[in-house]
């Protein structure tokens, strides 16, 4: 079975983020980190392939880098990595982002395009629904378990109530949770033999996709704080003080 | 100005997120829904109520209606050309409009928490964890499609009714509608729920373990709250996902939102920060929760919760 896992490159979600005043773009520095929700996508990816002896291959869109965060995903065990890097993308929307992915997946082949729900710098959560129908194929979307059964793909997809156990024939996109599996560390050996993994780089021409945002941002200005209120020790008597605050909101 | 709402059925009618929308999208001239599922005549009272003048009735499609409904979508837009569509950001409605945006090839805008109807749809959006509001405007024809956070406008009943409802029965989206739902779990049980509850409290790591969370239910319990967690704990496993609040959960805006054992990461402040009053225990005092706590209490919760639920029972 063929899998590709679309991964993402992000700025170190530990350092704060910027955004460039010019173009009020993030700032993306060179060394930019793997995005740890696309850690579940990943090890989806892997064990889908261990089951069915397939492949994996890593799908990234953005500035390449010092490529450390798709080392840390080949590192986990990926065969390969595709990267769409191109300046003529660095505006890309949600929609031109998932051109791209959907037009290197063309390109390569799938069963399954696994991806993460939503990245955690950009958070528009909509790239695995827009690949799918570029690609016609189904989205297995909020998936929180995954498993073959026979040759359809059996997910159970979160609701706002609880999870829907869903049947797909294949080809399709699969978005996973945060907490779907384990995600596995890589090894000393799968560290090193990343080194080595083939690695294509495209640009948005080999692809043919134009991008066109058809939105520009005005303005951003900070979110109206909240003030921090009272702060007190508990001191064994922390619940009384909760229930007077209950009190004079009215609450009881 | 006509403004299209796509709402979806629920167990209980259109679902509350949707009418949010639709009523704030009433509220600036005419609001036209676009309603996926059963449409029983109350259904429609509801829709009119907050302010839908038309209806169109998406019906059949199957499961997983997304795909179809998407495809119905793109044929309805090119028929009418509202000038945008707005959706709740719920997981169906999500697939639906990124699969809309696709298909029509128009950009679509998420997380939105507020939409200036008015001025040509422009959308506030929050980022980096609600700490800056980053306005964006369309540059492109429409129709503009937006994904509204729920609890961004609140639902408010106009009193109309619907004058006109038009059924359009849902393409064979072929491959793409072919997934089927063989089996449904309902794991968030009877009782108060986070969108609706007056009071919510909310559990995080700080509890310590699983059984831990019987000390939120037993404080719930007596003040007839809702409540919720942390992504930490419904990732390891001590409670459903259905309770979780935060970017990838569940907005909630409650008159008080209590947060025991939670660090107040970027993630969950995004889900509960425009709560009325918040209330904070935590033993750390360099916790962020408290930085947006109205109330916060330096403790354990393992010592505060039971004395608080003794305390609440006591005045029953
Ligand atoms: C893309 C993305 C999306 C995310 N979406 C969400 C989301 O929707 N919702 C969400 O909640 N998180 C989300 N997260 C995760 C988020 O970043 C945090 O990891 C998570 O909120 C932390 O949960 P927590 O506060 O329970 O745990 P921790 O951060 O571990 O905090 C535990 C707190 O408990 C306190 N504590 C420990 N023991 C005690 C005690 N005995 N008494 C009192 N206090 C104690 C500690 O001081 C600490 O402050 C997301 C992350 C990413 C990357």
């Amino acid at each position: 079975m063929q899998v590709l896992v679309c991964v993402k490159q992000i700025p170190d979600p530990a350092s704060p983020s910027l955004l460039d005043p010019d173009t009020n773009r993030l700032v993306r520095p060179p060394e930019q980190v793997l995005d740890d929700t696309d850690r579940y996508g990943i090890e989806v990816g892997l064990q889908l392939a261990e089951q069915t002896d397939g492949a994996v291959t890593l799908l990234s869109m953005g500035p390449t880098g010092t490529m450390q965060g798709v080392r840390q995903a080949l590192a986990m065990g990926a065969d390969k990595a595709v990267l769409v890097d191109d300046p003529a993308l660095e505006d890309s929307d949600a929609l031109t982002t998932a051109k791209v992915l959907a037009a290197a997946a063309r390109r390569e082949g799938f069963d399954v395009l696994v991806t993460g729900v939503e990245s955690t710098d950009g958070y528009s959560g909509v790239v695995p629904q827009m690949a799918a129908e570029l690609l016609g194929v189904p989205a297995l979307t909020f998936a929180r378990r995954v498993e073959m059964d026979g040759p359809d793909l059996r997910i159970e997809r979160q609701t706002a109530s609880g999870f829907d156990v869903v049947l797909s024939p294949l080809p399709a996109v699969l978005s996973v949770t945060a907490g779907a599996v384990e995600p596995r560390y890589p090894t000393f050996r799968g560290i090193m033999a990343a080194r080595n993994k083939p690695v294509d780089t495209l640009t948005a021409a080999d692809l043919s996709v134009t991008s066109d945002p058809g939105q520009r941002i005005v303005s951003v200005a900070p979110a109206p704080e909240r003030q921090a209120g009272e702060v007190v020790e508990d001191g064994g008597t922390g619940h009384l003080r909760i229930v007077e605050f209950l009190e004079s909101a009215r609450i009881i | 100005m006509v403004t299209w709402v796509f709402a979806e059925a629920t167990e209980r009618g259109p679902g509350e997120p949707a009418l949010e929308v639709l009523s704030e999208a009433a509220s600036h001239g005419e609001a036209i829904a676009v309603y996926l599922g059963e449409a029983s005549d109350q259904a429609l009272a509801v829709l009119g109520a907050y302010g839908a003048s038309t209806v169109f009735k998406l019906t059949g499609g199957g499961d997983l209606p997304a795909a179809a409904a998407a495809a119905a979508l793109a044929e309805l837009v090119e028929r009418e050309a509202p000038a945008a569509v707005l959706f709740a950001q719920t997981y169906t409605s999500r697939d639906v409009a990124g699969r809309l945006a696709a298909r029509i090839d128009r950009p679509v805008i998420s997380n939105a928490v507020d939409v200036a109807i008015d001025d040509g749809y422009a959308v506030t959006s929050e980022i980096f964890g609600g700490t800056q509001l980053v306005r964006t405007a369309f540059s492109g024809p429409g129709p503009h499609l937006v994904l509204v956070r729920p609890k961004s406008f609140s639902a408010e009943e106009r009193g109309g009714t619907v004058n006109r409802v038009e059924e359009y029965p849902l393409p064979d989206a072929g491959h793409a509608g072919s997934p089927q739902v063989v089996d449904t779990t309902v794991e968030q049980a009877e009782g108060p729920q986070l969108g609706s509850a007056k009071v919510i409290i909310s559990g995080g790591r700080g509890l310590g373990s699983a059984e831990a969370y019987s000390l939120i239910e037993d404080v719930a319990e007596p003040l007839g709250a809702a409540t919720g967690a942390t992504r930490a704990i419904v990732d390891a496993g001590w409670v459903p996902y259905a309770k979780q609040v935060g970017q990838t959960g569940k907005t909630v805006k409650p008159e008080v939102y209590i947060a025991c054992g939670v660090s107040g990461a970027m993630q969950h402040l995004v889900g509960m920060k425009d709560s009325k009053r918040i209330v904070a225990i935590n033993k750390d005092p360099e916790a962020p929760i408290f930085s947006v706590a109205d109330l916060g209490v330096i403790g354990d919760v393992h010592n505060v919760l039971p004395r608080l639920a003794e305390e609440l029972r006591g005045r029953d």
